[in-house]
């Protein structure tokens, strides 16, 4: 008997490449949708929550959308969120741009900076270093390279200072560092908050085997 | 930076030491750093994937999806599709082939010619591009980069420019310092516009990376247009695709040593004389990291 594929909303409010986060969810095995809506949006067993552009830009567009309060309330729930690229960015505290500032999500604390690297974007297949116990790495070789197109990152991770009543208080997240001029977060894994700042929906085999692994983790 | 210090962790280990130094990956998954990648371009002429020589004289070589899915299996790191007609035919044509290749190829999909403005790169981008090359339509107003990089962001917006060196009976006109012009119309039309000068202004202007034609070295064979991946890699900080002349496996680790992060080729690989593994294979035995995937690795 096979088991029911589990229900997944990419999240449309404007950003990112929806159509390829749709299709590498569905090929991992998911029941998937693309919506704006936030009734589906809320009861989905997964939320996929992509991005690209400006932070300033995308957490605007988030909130506009009322995307900020769907991914805070699925959180406060136990629900699984996995953030993509910007989408990932946007579910922390700050995003700096230019000199100028813009508010995020506080999903986690930390602040999204540019990289210091001598080419930027940082575009292409890099590797990453998951740490023990990684769930959405299991199985994926050291080797393996994932697509990462960004210039900006999470370059270091505050430990304290959670905001009150930030999902996983207590358990530490696992972070996942890649390096490009210097180390920053390649992913994220929280409890039911997941984020990757590299694409997995375009990064071929070893992106399709960690979107089964979160497909694992949510049913 | 914000915060005390005592509150922020770098990654495991010491902030001195990154973690590639602790336990890298092994040996033999290549040099660490970001992977030279390798990008077939599939150059689209109603409907089929076509390639000439100095851009004139096309010759057919398949369906582009099934092209793109061979490619992608062979462990290509990036795709590059060019519509060569520019037509509106044309343009719903190449729509057509990236909805149907995106949904069956998870890697990064660039789609370029006759591209003329934000609605232009909007369509690409619905369709299934991850990125959108500018030429033309950006040399006559580059304001146009900007654009675009402020609506979809500067990571989807790659500038191409078709380089040649200054001719001789030209020199009085195109005033190019570096001895390189912009040319349109697949090499046939001098603007002069700086080459180098000009990549530089559309990397400020927003654009995330420069697809760099050479061409005099389009369809020779004879390698890349080294001193020109030079010029441009010392003139910016986006990424560089060397494009054009490719002809052995020495020519691709040639291009990445003059500051090419990316290599490109078209007939090469439609014809068969060269496979992505091969490609790869040679970049990694010069020492530069590659990804290697099931068919093309180990």
């Amino acid at each position: 008997m096979t088991r029911a594929a589990p229900k997944v909303v990419v999240l449309d409010y404007g950003s990112g490449n929806l159509r390829s986060a749709l299709r590498a969810v569905q090929r991992a095995g998911a029941d998937a949708v693309v919506t704006s809506d936030r009734g589906p949006a809320l009861r989905a067993d997964g939320l996929v929550v992509p991005g690209v552009g400006a932070f300033a830009a995308c957490a605007s567009a988030l909130r506009a959308a009322g995307g900020d309060e769907v991914i805070a309330r699925r959180l406060a729930a136990g629900a699984p969120v996995l953030g993509i690229c910007v989408g990932m960015q946007v579910l922390f505290a700050e995003g700096r741009e230019r000199g100028a500032r813009a508010r995020g999500c506080r999903v986690w604390p930390g602040v999204v900076d540019r990289l210091n690297a001598p080419v930027l974007p940082h575009m292409g297949w890099n590797t990453v270093r998951p740490p023990a116990g990684s769930r959405l790495f299991a199985g994926i070789g050291p080797g393996e390279r994932f697509y990462f197109v960004h210039s900006y990152a999470v370059r270091s991770w505050e430990r304290a200072g959670r905001p009150a009543g930030a999902v996983g208080a207590g358990a530490a997240p696992l972070l996942t560092w890649a390096i490009h001029g210097e180390p920053f977060v390649a992913a994220v894994e929280d409890g039911p908050a997941c984020a990757t700042q590299f694409h997995p929906e375009k990064s071929g085999d070893a992106g399709a085997a960690l979107l089964a692994n979160w497909l694992e983790l949510i049913r | 930076m914000s915060g005390p210090a005592t509150r922020r962790s770098g990654p495991p280990g010491t902030p001195e030491a990154p973690p590639a130094g602790r336990d890298g990956p092994p040996a033999a998954c290549s040099a660490p750093g970001v992977a030279v990648r390798v990008i077939p371009c599939l150059d689209v002429d109603a409907g089929r994937v076509v390639k000439g020589v100095n851009f004139q004289g096309l010759r057919d070589a398949g369906d582009p999806v099934e092209l793109a899915r061979g490619y992608d299996a062979q462990g290509a790191d990036e795709l590059a599709f060019l519509d060569v007609t520019a037509s509106s035919q044309g343009r719903a044509t190449m729509l057509d082939v990236l909805a149907r290749t995106a949904d069956q190829v998870f890697i990064p999909l660039t789609a370029g010619g006759g591209v003329r403005g934000v609605g232009d790169v909007d369509a690409l981008l619905r369709a299934g591009a991850d990125k959108v090359a500018l030429n033309t339509a950006a040399i006559a107003r580059p304001e146009l980069l900007a654009e675009v990089a402020d609506r979809f962001g500067a990571q989807c917006v790659v500038v191409s420019v078709d380089a040649r060196r200054v001719r001789p009976e030209d020199a009085g006109r195109a005033a190019c310092p570096s001895g390189f012009e912009v040319t349109t119309h697949g090499g046939r039309r001098g603007t002069g516009v700086d080459a180098v000068a000009w990549a530089a202004r559309a990397a400020g202007l927003g654009a995330g990376e420069i697809l760099l034609n050479s061409m005099d070295a389009d369809g020779t064979k004879a390698g890349y247009d080294l001193p020109l991946i030079r010029a441009v890699r010392a003139a910016v900080r986006v990424p560089v695709i060397a494009s054009g002349g490719a002809g052995g496996p020495g020519d691709f680790a040639a291009a990445v040593r003059a500051g090419a992060d990316a290599v490109l080729a078209a007939s090469l690989f439609h014809f068969g004389e060269l496979r992505i593994a091969d490609v790869k294979e040679a970049l990694r035995a010069a020492g530069l990291p590659v990804r290697l995937t099931g068919e093309g690795g180990s």
